[in-house]
């Protein structure tokens, strides 16, 4: 068969899964659309129409792989300021005019644009945009709507909300408070629990559909009125005949103006920015380790942009959140952006009735926590671990963005981080007269291996970055590559978090990335790294927490070694189809048997990103095996699993053992081999004992049995089955 | 092979270097079978005569055959002169050193004179009173008329320098990639055109090595690597990091005033000299 019929077959063969993906994709980007449309001033079904367009234009032209384009929280920001100074239809022609610039900024091969940023100077503008969506938001989220003259103006007011949320007279008012705070709190805790069920629907989800049913329940049982205040519902979702019907139509009469130029400018700066983050971020969550064609995808964006302005909707961007989700929930190609699209408009088309039932409060609570999770503390923390020049960068783009604007923050992030790189390095010369000396020099070493070799000189910092990461782009990510920096003088920040970032990349696919001719640097101790500070933080004092305790004698008593410190060595898990679409953060509590090669550890590790990022830790237990088996997972056989296994996983099925196929859940790739491989023995084994996911590489085995922390009396069942399944498989 | 240079020159002044400048250039003469000519900006003394006859009286009893030139004016009026006037073939020229770094770049005077003089100039980085072998050799491979010749004279040198290794690098610009890397399809293909330009370039450079006579190239390891990379800036930097002892490159064929004011080429290397340079014109 030819290559071309054959990803054809696989694009058919994965249809369902994207059609699934793009399922529970449309189901947080409901929520996220309406209210973002709504927190930008704009009529809310914009938002969706930014969706819709996205989905299906970028679906098509787009460059990346497992991207959702939607309307961004980056440009809440700039949009309110477009539309409250332009008014609508000239913000629409604002929107169409960024879209053809995205486009331009695609062909001109722009995609690099991003990478002039000093990360914590985008780091600053992000949580900026984040207290600007959360300050506006928060006083409607608890029925309380207000007018501040400044952004800053209306985060000063918070605390007045707060007190006179007690005072609240009004019973519609104080239902939409109520509402309005539940619909936080399912934000704040829904991934604290790890229910299955409760996990298939997306949290903003659950807030519409809750918020939907207890409209219902007022008006069908309880027969009356809806009681929140109706300046708190939603308004004007219109018919699909009605969008059509009433076309806006782009006002470009401002064109000439200084004020319609730098909303474009700003819109496409910021589009431009969280697209391109979003992507690269994206990319390392990659399965298929696949690489995205940024500026192919700016210019779908561009297109995808003039677009929707052109519908009456927002601008279109790569939006990160949704993109995680697609990914988690099996999303493969670009098919999942399309179908999400359908979903969509399939939505407005059936239930347009009842999201007008919506209250404003459940959606602002939605956006309260997104810009909550921009401008979290834990994001101010981890800059100043890295450094406290850092968080100069940081506070100042920040403050100057809230009181000025995005292009003067960002700018002025810029020029402070600037102006520390020459305060540190007491020398101004260094960077002006090696700026433009194309200072990086890459080629192959001769050899059977051919390592890439990559020296730098001068100094590397975010001016000159992209010289570096075009030469790095050049590598396949399956190589070696070693960077060398002994003949530069200066590193920074935003190169040091890069090149961490590549590191994480090319481990995952399979190369090797090592950074050299550091060492001489560290005399120097401003010398900003990002990672340095990330090392583990040893046990203060070294006392140990009750459970660490009891793990050392349980070590004591099993003939363990015990190791609590936490390491970020885990490359032994990366092969493992479970953390594939996961980020692992680092092990600890490592109970360690020389013996049998196995390894109980507690781990932690991320799933999805931003408002959708979760962070488990779990008890898991890794078993070196002395001999080569094949590759599966074997898991209870669930609701979950019958889910997915229409979305287009198959379960090998077991004609002897229909108790064991109808129990478990069995995957791998070569059938034939796991088939031959699950003997009667191997089957009655996992029959006779306790449910654990297991999961093999090939070499090793990974078994845990929740995601949570194991107790002591679960390690010790784990560490038993464990030992008795190599057994069974050693004996084979 | 012809000799490549009969006369060699070196500009000399009253200078803390003067003693090893002076040692460099005696002992290089001696390699190459060359008459020295020293030169020197300013008017003729006993004295003077006494100082570098002195300092050259090891030289003179291995047969080293030297001249003295005295003439005033300005510098680089005066060197440029005697270098036509004397039919010097090769002129050695101090490089200086940056303040507080390694660095070493051309000084003002040693610029104007390499950019007109129309003999070969080899820079020297650091000289020193005794001999610090020349054990590896990177010589420029561009594509181009005069690099048969560079690469022959590279292996001249060699030889007489007793070097035990020459790489030759094949400096590849981006511009010759017309494939931009963007996705893994556009990568692939960045990857073959690449291993294919990289074949090429070492054939054609092997093509050049195999014309060399034999004995020329005994006992020497001879290395091609390709690079990518800017040209004439990329060869020093390969030069720093593979610790090479001389660089040889030939000239471009005119400087422009464009070509200052957007160094490019040789410019790269006088501003940062990675080693000692040889440039042929």
């Amino acid at each position: 068969m030819s290559l071309k019929n054959q990803s054809i077959k696989k694009f058919f063969n994965e249809l369902p899964r994207n059609i699934f993906s793009g399922f529970v994709v449309s189901l947080i980007a409901l929520p996220l659309a309406l209210g973002l449309a709504m927190a930008s001033e704009a009529p809310p079904i914009a938002g969706i129409i930014a969706a819709v367009t996205g989905g299906l234009v970028v679906a098509f032209l787009g460059g990346s792989h497992m991207t959702i384009t939607g309307p961004g929280n980056g440009l809440v920001g700039v949009l309110l300021i477009a539309i409250t100074s332009l008014g609508l239809t000239s913000a629409y022609a604002a929107i169409m005019c960024s879209g053809l610039l995205l486009m331009l900024l695609g062909f001109l091969r722009m995609g690099k644009l991003a990478d002039f940023f000093p990360s914590s100077a985008i780091q600053g503008m992000l949580a900026a945009i984040g207290l600007i969506i959360l300050g506006k938001q928060f006083h409607i989220m608890l029925g309380n709507r207000i007018t501040a003259d400044s952004s800053l103006g209306y985060l000063i007011e918070i605390p007045a909300t707060l007190i006179s949320l007690f005072s609240l007279t009004d019973k519609g008012l104080i239902y939409a408070a109520i509402i309005g705070v539940i619909s936080l709190l399912i934000m704040l805790f829904y991934h604290k629990v790890r229910n299955k069920y409760m996990q298939l629907i997306p949290a903003p989800m659950w807030i519409v559909l809750l918020s939907i049913g207890f409209s219902y329940y007022f008006e069908l049982i309880l027969k009356q009125q809806n009681p929140i205040h109706p300046d708190y519902l939603i308004f004007g979702i219109p018919q699909v005949a009605e969008i059509i019907r009433d076309l806006p139509e782009p006002d470009f009469s401002l064109i000439g103006g200084f004020s319609f130029w730098s909303s474009v400018l700003a819109l496409t700066l910021i589009a431009s920015i969280e697209s391109l983050l979003s992507i690269k971020a994206i990319d390392k969550l990659d399965p298929d380790k696949r690489r995205s064609n940024v500026n192919r995808d700016l210019k779908a964006l561009g297109l995808a942009t003039v677009g929707s302005g052109f519908l009456g909707g927002l601008n279109v961007v790569t939006v990160i959140a949704r993109s995680s989700v697609n990914i988690n929930n099996g999303g493969t190609n670009r098919s999942a952006n399309f179908f999400h699209a359908v979903f969509l408009v399939l939505f407005i088309l059936l239930f347009s009735t009842q999201l007008a039932r919506i209250p404003l409060p459940a959606l602002m609570a939605i956006l309260v926590y997104t810009g909550y999770k921009l401008a979290s503390p834990d994001i101010v923390k981890k800059i100043f671990s890295i450094g406290r020049e850092q968080l100069i960068i940081f506070f100042v783009t920040l403050i100057i963005t809230l009181e000025v604007g995005l292009i003067t923050g960002i700018l002025s992030g810029v020029l402070v981080t600037f102006i520390i790189h020459v305060v540190i390095n007491k020398n101004f010369s260094l960077f002006i007269r090696n700026v433009l000396k194309p200072n990086v020099l890459m080629y192959k070493e001769s050899g059977q291996e051919g390592t890439y070799y990559v020296s730098v000189k001068h100094f590397c910092s975010f001016l000159n970055y992209y010289k570096l990461k075009e030469k790095l782009e050049e590598i396949n990510q399956s190589d070696d590559v070693v960077v060398d920096f002994s003949l530069c003088q200066f590193v920074d920040h935003t190169v040091m978090e890069n090149l961490n970032n590549y590191q994480d990349l090319f481990t995952k696919r399979g190369g090797h990335f090592e950074v050299l001719g550091l060492d001489m640097h560290s005399a120097d101790s401003e010398h900003p790294f990002a990672f340095r500070k990330h090392l583990p933080i040893p046990n203060l004092l070294g006392s140990f927490t009750r459970r660490q305790s009891s793990l050392q004698e349980l070590a004591a008593d099993f003939q363990l070694h015990y190791d609590a410190d936490n390491t970020k060595e885990v490359a032994f898990l990366e092969n493992f189809l479970f953390f594939r679409t996961k980020e692992i953060d680092h092990i600890f509590n490592q109970l360690i048997d020389n013996k049998m090669g196995s390894d109980i550890f507690d781990i932690e590790f991320s799933e999805g990103e931003f408002i959708a990022k979760e962070i488990i830790r779990s008890t898991m237990m890794h078993i070196r095996l002395d001999s080569e088996i094949p590759e599966f997972t074997i898991d209870r056989e669930g609701l979950l699993e019958r889910f997915y296994s229409i979305a287009g996983y198959r379960d090998i099925p077991f004609e002897n053992h229909p108790d064991f196929s109808r129990r478990f859940y069995l995957l791998g790739d070569d059938e034939q081999a796991i088939k031959a491989f699950f003997d009667t023995e191997l089957i009655h084994f996992f029959e006779s004992n306790r449910y654990f996911h297991v999961e093999s590489n090939g070499k090793a085995l990974l078994l845990f049995s929740k995601e949570r922390l194991a107790s002591l009396k679960e390690i010790k069942a784990l560490l038993d089955f464990g030992h008795r399944l190599k057994q069974v498989i050693q004996n084979k | 092979m012809i000799k490549p240079f009969s006369t060699v020159g070196i500009g000399i002044t009253f200078s803390p270097n003067l003693e090893a400048n002076l040692f460099e250039a005696a002992r290089l003469s001696l390699f190459f079978e060359c008459k020295l000519i020293l030169i020197h900006v300013g008017p003729r003394t006993d004295e003077k005569v006494k100082t570098f006859g002195t300092i050259l009286e090891s030289f003179v009893l291995k047969s080293l055959d030297f001249e003295l030139v005295f003439q005033e004016g300005n510098p680089v009026d005066v060197i440029l002169d005697v270098c036509v006037h004397k039919k010097i073939d090769l002129l050695i020229l101090g490089a200086l050193k940056q303040e507080s770094f390694f660095k070493y770049y051309v000084g003002s005077i040693a610029r104007k004179i390499t950019r007109n003089a129309n003999c070969d100039i080899l820079l020297l980085i650091n000289p020193s009173v005794d001999r610090v072998p020349c054990q590896h050799i990177v010589v420029s491979g561009l594509d181009d008329l005069k690099t048969p010749s560079t690469i022959a004279t590279a292996f001249y040198i060699g030889h007489q320098l007793k070097t035990q290794r020459i790489t030759i690098v094949e400096e590849i610009s981006d511009h010759e990639l017309v494939i931009k890397t963007d996705d893994d399809k556009a990568l692939k293909k960045t990857n073959i055109a690449k291993e294919r330009m990289r074949l090429r370039e070492a054939s054609r450079v092997m093509d050049i090595v195999q014309k060399i006579d034999k004995d020329m190239k005994s006992g020497m390891l001879v290395k091609s690597q390709p690079i990518f990379g800017q040209r004439g800036y990329s060869i020093g930097h390969y030069a720093q990091v593979a610790r090479a002892d001389l660089l040889v490159m030939h000239s471009p064929s005119k400087l422009s005033f464009w070509d200052r004011l957007f160094p490019h080429d040789i410019e790269h290397i006088l501003t940062e000299l990675p080693t000692d340079v040889l440039i042929l014109r």
